[in-house]
């Protein structure tokens, strides 16, 4: 586990394609640039779109892993 | 021997009419299938969701998909006998395969419930908000004898084959569904 502050947490267990990446990209507006985004999700689709997203709008993707039958992961808000 | 000067900063972006490539998706939504227009909303959100300007052109059966609920459409006997056999709005349309008179869509929706996929009606209202824009076709509202007060409040006012081009000429991508 990471030590940085986290700006927000968000819980996107039992959602399915589309909704972690729109539930996502709607927090991220919330908060600071510069500022992280940490969240749970048991979407097995967000191993790829996560990342995928992180390239398309240009957020950095700071850590994706998965913890049993969870997936954690955190976002910076790059702009 | 003359030097020719190529202009080649304009050939490294792509121009279409004198207008440069937007990051924007155009959708054309031709099938009013339950389980298509589930594919083209979730094309839609997430590509709003990245960032992306988003324009669904709606025509032919695709128009049920922006139907208000409980609206039967039609002037004419054959218009009116049209919407009463093919009711609109996002609760009454059915799989394109499998429906079996409406059970197919009630098995579907039940299914995707139980597994916790967003109902239409809800990424419908998710592309609302994300500020796609949609479109109907005005030529198929004319055939099939639909008023455009039977749509949805967000939809734009009907449109013809030249503004969908035009939309589509300047986007990065385009789908037909």
């Amino acid at each position: 586990m990471s030590t940085q502050t986290t700006g927000m947490v968000l819980d996107l267990k039992g959602l399915l394609c589309p909704m972690p990446v729109i539930k996502l990209a709607k927090a991220i507006k919330d908060i600071p640039v510069g500022e992280i985004i940490e969240a749970f999700a048991t979407d097995p689709g967000v191993m790829a779109d996560i990342p995928a997203w992180c390239r398309t709008t240009g957020n950095e993707l700071v850590t994706l892993e998965k913890i049993d039958k969870q997936f954690r992961f955190v976002v910076r808000r790059v702009k | 021997m003359t030097v020719v000067d190529l202009p080649l900063a304009n050939t490294l972006t792509v121009q279409s009419n004198g207008k440069s490539t937007k990051n924007k998706l155009s959708m054309v939504i031709f099938s009013g299938d339950m389980d298509k227009i589930l594919a083209a909303f979730i094309i839609a959100t997430g590509a709003a969701a990245s960032g992306m300007e988003v324009t669904m052109f709606f025509t032919f059966w695709g128009l049920k998909a922006i139907q208000k609920s409980g609206v039967i459409t039609g002037k004419g006997l054959f218009g009116r006998m049209l919407g009463m056999m093919n009711r609109g709005g996002l609760d009454a349309i059915g799989p394109s395969r499998l429906n079996m008179g409406g059970m197919g869509r009630w098995m579907f929706k039940l299914m995707m419930k139980q597994k916790g996929v967003a109902s239409l009606p809800e990424l419908y209202e998710m592309a609302v908000d994300l500020g796609v824009k949609m479109m109907p076709c005005q030529m198929s509202m004319d055939v099939m004898e639909i008023d455009p007060q039977l749509f949805q409040d967000n939809v734009e006012p009907p449109v013809g084959v030249a503004a969908f081009i035009e939309e589509a000429a300047e986007s990065k991508a385009t789908l037909f569904i």
